[in-house]
């Protein structure tokens, strides 16, 4: 797109790999001591071994909340990437008043140190006798997760023209009926990428999970708890490489949703 | 009348769990830094004694001050790194600069938890740090240097924010008009020059969003001090966090999240005045 003029910067270039380097070496540390053999994390490394990979399949309160993060993530991502959606789409193709001050408002969770929120929730299901459990730490997921989505719907609608949607009404398709045959599949990509987003987030997040979680634990509240213990840590890095790689594979698919089918020139823009 | 109505409909669920899930929590927790204590009937007595408490307690206020200079140091280093990866991947990457840009990101969205606590360990006296130094022969044994200082809290914070710091640069950067700078270049201006007096100037909106995106959450950053900070790294949002697990001093708590919630408020409202709020969601 953009003719280079400028000369080339070797030194720039290499920069950026040393960078690139800095950020991936926390992830290559963890796959590395995830094959070592020995209990300890200390280098020299001691030989190759697949029995903390082994030894995860045994681990049944870590394959609960495993299963507990991947429950509360679809859960908490579905409602989030409906009422994200909704919102979205009346921010970009509607104006009413308010609109301003809510989409301030909403960009509020996403910026707010989580332990604010967190204590503050803790302290709303305390005085309502609300008992702790997966499902208080799934609404606090969802306020985090909505202004995301809404984001990320609103950006994509913004680049599609609003006339196609017009056209369809005038060609006597209803409201609703073009926002289900036009504007959702539009957005779709959006949709299907913010829903991946918080997903990613939900299964992650231990900030504010930790204020609001039951006796039930998430992935991330396990993990904690088994920090303290040095010698379940090998197990704790073999899952972490697990999970690390998993998820980088989530996330190259949600970004390479969410360029597909956008406008070339306004994808860069929105970025 | 009908675009009301359909408005309506749209704008009702998302306001109103905004309104319940976000809104209210934070209006209850102000209230409930009026309250004598946290259980039983401690908690209907209403008191001014913790605001008075608070504003006499020098300890707290130290406390928020040096998490303020830890937010602002790990704001600017992670732009100061931040900003060459940006200028490159702008300017000098060509096609490739999309993948180049997602190899960045991608670490960001693993698990945040286990990065940090693979600081922790790196920065552990078995570490690789550690072993670098002593495969160099700096150190004559192996022992923690940077574990639980402030120096960890900010090396592991910084890393976990380049990613989101780079974002908005380069979209700033990107915004430029290349006829802008050949303009200047054809007027004689050296690169450097250019540098300073268009592409720098024209760029800051996206250093001063990256900035405050990371400002902000560090604040009241808990969770990466307690893991590598230690005693001396410890932040505010330890105290606060404190207050509700261990201490059991809500009401207390609640006056301190509060005024972390006061001072994230006043700088976001600097920031609006100067850039996007949306800008800081990085989306």
């Amino acid at each position: 797109m953009r003719k280079i003029t400028a000369p080339r910067h070797p030194w720039l270039a290499s920069y950026y790999w040393l960078l690139a380097f800095f950020l991936y070496l926390p992830i290559i540390f963890l796959l590395v001591f995830s094959f070592n053999d020995s209990p300890v994390l200390v280098f020299p490394l001691k030989g190759f071994t697949l029995r903390w990979y082994a030894g995860l399949l045994d681990a049944r309160e870590l394959i609960a909340s495993v299963w507990n993060s991947i429950w509360l993530g679809l859960g908490s991502s579905l409602v989030a990437t409906i009422l994200g959606t909704m919102a979205g789409i009346a921010i970009t193709r509607f104006d009413f008043p308010g609109k301003q001050a809510f989409v301030g408002l909403s960009a509020l969770p996403l910026v707010i140190p989580y332990v604010v929120l967190g204590v503050g929730l803790l302290i709303l299901f305390d005085s309502l006798g609300i008992e702790l459990s997966l499902w208080t730490v799934g609404l606090g997921h969802v306020v985090i997760n909505v202004p995301y989505v809404m984001l990320i719907v609103a950006a994509r609608l913004a680049g599609f023209d609003p006339s196609l949607e017009e056209a369809a009404m005038d060609l006597g398709s209803n409201y609703w009926r073009t926002l289900r045959r036009v504007t959702l599949p539009i957005t779709f990509p959006a949709l299907v990428s913010a829903f991946l987003m918080s997903f990613t987030t939900s299964f992650d997040e231990f900030a504010l999970s930790f204020f609001l979680i039951g006796n039930e634990t998430t992935l991330p509240v396990y993990l904690y708890s088994q920090l303290r213990f040095p010698s379940r840590l090998p197990l704790v890095v073999t899952l972490a490489a697990v999970i690390m790689v998993v998820s980088v594979l989530v996330v190259v698919f949600s970004e390479w949703l969410r360029r597909w089918g956008q406008p070339v020139e306004k994808s860069s823009e929105i970025l | 009348m009908k675009t009301r109505l359909r408005v309506a409909i749209l704008m009702t669920p998302p306001t109103l769990t905004l309104l319940a899930l976000f809104v209210i929590p934070l209006v209850v927790m102000a209230l409930f830094s009026f309250r004598a204590g946290t259980f039983g009937a401690q908690r209907d007595i209403f008191t001014f004694e913790h605001y008075r408490a608070y504003l006499d307690n020098t300890v707290y206020h130290n406390l928020l001050l040096r998490s303020a200079w830890v937010a602002l140091e790990t704001a600017l280093y992670s732009v100061l790194l931040a900003f060459p990866v940006a200028y490159y991947l702008a300017f000098h990457a060509g096609s490739k600069r999309f993948s180049l840009l997602t190899l960045l990101l991608v670490p960001a969205w693993t698990s945040y938890l286990l990065r940090v606590l693979a600081w922790k360990i790196m920065l552990s006296s078995g570490g690789v740090f550690n072993a670098a130094l002593l495969a160099l022969g700096l150190v004559e044994e192996a022992k923690p240097i940077l574990l639980y200082t402030r120096g960890a809290v900010i090396i592991t914070l910084v890393y976990v924010w380049i990613p989101f710091v780079a974002l908005p640069i380069y979209s700033a950067l990107q915004r430029i008009d290349p006829s802008l700078l050949e303009a200047a270049a054809d007027l004689g201006s050296p690169p450097w020059r250019t540098f300073l007096k268009v592409t720098l100037p024209l760029s800051l909106p996206g250093v001063l969003a990256g900035f405050f995106i990371v400002f902000i959450p560090t604040l009241g950053e808990w969770v990466t001090p307690m893991l590598v900070g230690g005693v001396s790294g410890s932040m505010y949002g330890n105290v606060i966090q404190d207050q509700f697990v261990r201490a059991l001093n809500w009401p207390v708590g609640s006056l301190m999240s509060l005024v972390m919630l006061g001072f994230v408020l006043l700088f976001l409202l600097l920031f609006s005045r100067i850039g996007r709020l949306s800008d800081l969601a990085g989306v």
